[in-house]
């Protein structure tokens, strides 16, 4: 077998690193640049990840591909923004309820900087996260209870059978005379008969699982150990670097403003 | 084979099992399931556990495997009575001393890589992280799953699958070992591949193992005990195996058992003395996923045609298309390229392309019987289900019921009228699927995999019904892994070719 059939992206620099950190990191930014909505921070925090980002162990097209829904959205809040935002400063275009002006302009671009700055690194560093690992590193490192942890794993395993479920179940009504509904009729039978089908496909896990042992008073043990080490440290005092020359920056700059202008 | 101490960490011993007056009942039913269930099963020994479809086979290995309800003996999913030990305890209170294997392959993969999911029994047990390696590593040889540790569980296929959920359970090194028929959802390649691996098994560990099968001829070897449970839920026979095959050969028989030189015979009818085409495919290439071809069907298209008081198999091995040419055949899914074309005869006025006809058109046209029956069902109870097509086409209600009585006896499922579908048996659910497409009458009658894994009764209950529409002048196509299907019924033969690799 070929390295292509693991399905695992490669493990190699910052995508091996434990996913507990690759939140805590993508906390760390997002909660700080969430205090103030200002160009300076942002752009700041953004440039300095713009650096860091071909290191996150994400092929050019994956990222790119990953990254696309913030490359819309972040337009889009924009001018969000720009069109309806507080107005202040020269006006620059007023209809009914539009104001464009130098405040909601200056305020469209900070919150486009933004919301790049916050998703950008969070979703690189997603990316390369695994589900198996993250659970290792929920259940290990922060101790959410294993149940709990193993059991949303579990799940998550199932929704790709849901897909072939979903498939089957449109085709069957059709074959029974059933799919000549209205549209949002037959939506929602099938929405009811995906959720019945599942719950038996949970049901029948959930017997495979107590069969093997889980939910036993034993102290369970892992087979894989979640490693909280020097990398991990590492990733998240580099995420905390970003934030605090952004706003440092910004504050000597007098840019900074805790919760917009 | 190895046999005794090949193990880097040591064994379990085996473990026995005793019943005394044992019986279970399941939530809201007034029947018992088991009832007055006396066994003593010996460290070592390895008994077929046989009897008919909702005889309570299931609910015994779910019992001893000690996932049957809480420990202080009654809870929503029953009642127990009298007395079930597992190597002196209680079977709920000793998870683990009992290793698992069910039916459905793809319901007991439970992590997304192949190490993890034997790893997790271990983990569950608490076995020490160096030790619980080297046990799945023993594991996966043993079943003779050689595949990188972190090869994804979903890549494999059904008979892999078993292989590793076996796996899973030897790694927990249980004293005994339950399989509740494990090849009755893989293809008969693997079939033998299980077998083979519980043999090596069994012959490495000495563990005591359960075994529910119906196909006996495949176990015979392996067991030295037959127990029969009887249709009303106490022990009806015990004893060497091929002695019980000998005094019981046809009560188990005729309890759907697929007892070797019993097999049922089909009678053939005569059909309808002219055959004219009823559709037609031309130049087909396939495709499961809208605009993604097969690749077979896409280098070498297909031509075939299906005429009335005829019955064509799809055979071919799995990923060949059978079940999506099913589909394709059935109007549920639109050629990649070509035609599916039905003739005149069929098409009554309404559109010659199976996949733009509408979905009550289908209904007298093209009935299609899925693999899974639960993913057919849109009603909650079995009469409404057989009634739901002569319903949709408007016909008299005296008419429906007429229709719907005599379904209910033919497939004898009379007395779970007002049952609900999915608390159904697996072979009570096979039928029914087959007798609620029957039910509005189709000039082409589609079914995937129509005989897979079902009892000696049901598979002669489906193959007689699928033989009197066929002699009847309807046209059937099969897709079948099930050689003796194809051979009882007279069948043309479409063998679709394996993916190149």
């Amino acid at each position: 077998m070929t390295a292509a059939a693991t399905a695992l992206p490669s493990r190699s620099g910052v995508a091996a690193i434990n996913p507990v950190a690759k939140i805590a990191a993508a906390l760390v930014i997002a909660l700080t640049l969430a205090f103030s909505v200002d160009t300076v921070s942002a752009g700041l925090a953004l440039a300095l990840e713009a650096v860091l980002l071909p290191f996150a162990g994400l092929r050019w097209g994956a990222f790119w591909h990953r990254t696309a829904p913030v490359w819309f959205a972040a337009p889009l809040a924009g001018i969000a923004v720009l069109l309806y935002g507080r107005p202040s400063g020269r006006l620059y275009l007023d209809w009914w309820f539009v104001e464009v002006t130098d405040g909601s302009l200056h305020l469209a671009i900070a919150t486009m900087l933004r919301v790049l700055a916050i998703a950008l690194p969070a979703v690189a560093l997603f990316a390369t996260v695994d589900a198996t690992e993250l659970a290792d590193g929920l259940a290990q490192i922060v101790r959410l209870p294993s149940r709990f942890v193993l059991g949303a794993l579990a799940a998550f395993r199932l929704l790709g059978l849901m897909r072939e479920d979903w498939r089957a179940l449109a085709m069957a009504r059709r074959a029974r005379g059933a799919a000549d509904r209205g549209r949002l009729q037959r939506f929602g039978g099938l929405v009811f008969a995906l959720f019945v089908l599942s719950i038996r496909r949970g049901s029948a896990l959930a017997t495979a699982m107590e069969a093997r042992g889980f939910g036993g008073s034993t102290p369970r043990s892992w087979a894989r150990r979640s490693r909280f080490g020097m990398r991990e440290v590492l990733l998240i005092l580099v995420a905390a670097l970003i934030a605090a020359a952004a706003v440092t920056t910004a504050v000597v700059t007098g840019q900074w403003v805790i919760g917009g202008r | 084979m190895n046999s005794g101490s090949g193990w880097r960490t040591p064994a379990a011993p085996a473990v026995g099992v005793r019943a005394h007056g044992w019986g279970w009942r399941h939530a809201g039913r007034r029947d018992w399931a088991l009832h007055d269930i006396d066994l003593a099963l010996e460290p070592g020994e390895r008994v077929l556990l046989l009897g008919p479809s909702g005889s309570g086979k299931s609910t015994m290995l779910a019992a001893l495997a000690g996932v049957l309800g809480d420990d202080d003996g009654s809870s929503d999913e029953g009642d127990s009575a009298g007395i079930l030990t597992v190597d002196g305890h209680d079977p709920r209170s000793a998870r683990g001393a009992a290793g698992l294997v069910l039916q459905d392959p793809d319901s007991q993969v439970i992590m997304s890589r192949v190490g993890d999911d034997v790893a997790f029994g271990c983990e569950n047990l608490g076995v020490p992280r160096d030790e619980l390696w080297i046990r799945v590593r023993e594991a996966l040889e043993l079943v003779g799953l050689e595949l990188p540790l972190d090869h994804p569980t979903e890549a494999l296929s059904g008979g892999q699958k078993q292989r590793l959920a076996l796996a899973g359970a030897l790694a927990m090194r249980p004293g005994l070992l339950l399989l509740d028929e494990p090849t009755a959802n893989v293809d008969p390649s693997g079939v033998l591949e299980v077998r083979d691996a519980v043999a090596a098994v069994l012959a490495r560990t000495g563990a005591t193992a359960v075994i529910v099968e119906h196909r006996v001829e495949s176990w015979l070897d392996l067991a030295d005990r037959i127990v029969v449970l009887g249709a009303d839920g106490t022990l009806m026979a015990d004893g060497e195996p091929r002695a019980v095959l000998a005094q019981r050969g046809a009560a188990l028989a005729a309890a759907g058992v697929w007892v070797p030189g019993r097999e049922s015979r089909i009678a053939r009818r005569r059909g309808p003395a002219e055959h004219p085409a009823l559709l037609r495919a031309e130049r087909l290439s396939l495709a499961r996923v809208a605009g993604r071809p097969l690749p077979v069907t896409a280098h070498s298209p297909l031509d075939t045609t299906v005429s009335a008081g005829e019955v064509l198999a799809l055979t071919g091995p799995n990923g060949s298309g059978k079940t999506t040419l099913a589909l394709t055949l059935g109007g549920l899914l639109a050629p990649f390229a070509g035609e599916v074309r039905a003739e005149p005869l069929l098409a009554a006025g309404a559109d010659p392309r199976p996949i733009r006809m509408r979905s009550r058109e289908l209904l007298t046209r093209i009935g299609t019987v899925f693999q899974t029956p639960e993913h057919q069902f849109l009603t909650s109870t079995v009469r409404d289900e057989l009634a739901l097509g002569p319903r949709t086409l408007h016909l008299a209600p005296a008419a429906i019921d007429e229709r719907v009585d005599e379904l209910l006896a033919r497939l004898g499922l009379h007395s779970l009228a007002g049952a609900n579908p999915f608390t159904l048996s697996g072979g009570q659910k096979r039928r029914l699927s087959v007798g609620a497409v029957l039910a509005t009458r189709p000039g082409v009658l589609v079914l995937d995999e129509p005989t897979f894994g079902q009892d000696a009764l049901t598979w002669a209950a489906v193959v007689e019904l699928i033989e009197e529409l066929r002699s009847g002048g309807a046209a059937v196509v099969a897709a079948t892994h099930d050689p003796r299907f194809a051979a009882a019924i007279g069948a043309h033969e479409l063998a679709m070719a394996g993916v190149a690799a």
